[in-house]
């Protein structure tokens, strides 16, 4: 469990979470990645950038 | 023991299937690559991985990492020439056009007369796009003449120097719903429709995946787009029309979260299987 840096709420983590793995906080929807995992540590995730895509 | 180099920068879904099916085998080594810290000293890097699968959700990072891990000797899946290739629809285009692939009528131009020229001649209404991009963002549908001379003023001035080329597609009417098809190797091994009311139909704004059959016609068409981009790993999208199945784009990092379930393959499984046989033999990446 780690705080969410956006609104202060909960942001639970499973074990298998990785390092960069995307979440979203389930208070107030931002999209987070997960900086570390031992111990679990998570920031806004990078914006969308122009040449991003598949 | 393979040893695989994992090149990426966030974790979405589509890596974190990739990565548990990796872990899953046996006598593999995964060792993740975060394009954020990667530093290259050019000549005399030496890298310990079989092979690479890029995963990068930046084009630009993908392209040119890929390129210096092959500059170091390594194996990459996929190439650079693919990712150059499939990274640009006016490449893109060049390729399918030399290789006899079906595509919409396609036409280039570097400045807003010459582009408006090419409009008219074409007639309207047409699709204007940036060579790159993804995920149908800044797609531009012109239906009259008012719009193409405002959506060319407004890419001219405020643009970036490559939104002043100008790649037009004739618009083609999809009737809600185009295909994309995936192709590991030599084999298309499933196929989506993508639905939604609105003309553009990328899942990443909002389309919905359901199930495509595999028709012989799907199934070539597909696999004759990817060795027209270089092969490996790619999805490829495609309009039904009155003549046939017509290519529209090539996709080199693909995204797959929404049709695993929808076809039924295991499309990690597969990408990994690929990756793997890479890494011991020649001819593929």
């Amino acid at each position: 469990m780690v705080e969410c840096p956006v609104c202060g709420g909960s942001v639970k983590l499973g074990k298998d979470t990785v390092q960069g793995e995307l979440i979203a906080c389930a208070e107030c929807g931002t999209e987070l990645e997960v900086t570390g995992v031992d111990p679990f540590t998570v920031a806004e995730a990078p914006k969308e950038e122009e040449d991003w895509g598949e | 023991m393979i040893r695989v180099g994992f090149l990426h920068s966030v974790i979405r879904p589509e890596e974190k299937l990739l990565i548990k099916e990796f872990q899953a085998r046996d006598k593999v080594h995964l060792e993740m690559v975060d394009d954020r810290k990667l530093i290259y000293n050019l000549g005399k890097d030496k890298f310990d991985y079989d092979v690479v699968l890029e995963r990068c959700i930046n084009h630009s990072r993908a392209l040119h990492a890929l390129r210096l891990f092959e500059s170091a000797g390594l194996k990459c899946v996929n190439s650079s020439q693919v990712a150059a290739i499939c990274g640009d629809k006016i490449l893109t285009s060049i390729h399918l056009q030399e290789r006899g692939v079906p595509q919409p009528e396609v036409r280039i131009a570097f400045t807003e007369e010459s582009t408006l020229q090419a409009i008219e001649e074409m007639g309207y209404p047409v699709v204007l796009k940036p060579a790159v991009g993804s995920w149908g963002r800044l797609l531009s549908k012109v239906n009259d003449r008012d719009a193409a001379e405002t959506v060319l003023e407004h890419k001219a001035t405020l643009g970036t120097y490559h939104h002043s080329i100008f790649y037009l597609q004739k618009y083609i009417e999809k009737h809600g719903r185009d295909i994309r098809s995936f192709v590991i190797g030599d084999q298309c091994i499933g196929a989506i429709y993508r639905t939604s009311e609105h003309w553009i139909t990328n899942t990443a704004r909002g389309g919905a995946a359901q199930n495509c059959p595999l028709t012989e016609e799907l199934k070539e068409l597909s696999v004759k787009a990817a060795r027209a981009v270089g092969g490996g790993v790619v999805a490829i999208d495609l309009f039904e029309t009155e003549r046939g199945l017509l290519v529209n784009e090539v996709n080199y990092t693909m995204e797959f979260r929404n049709s695993i379930e929808t076809t039924g393959v295991n499309i990690p499984r597969l990408i990994v299987d690929y990756v793997l046989q890479a890494a011991q033999g020649p001819g593929h990446g």
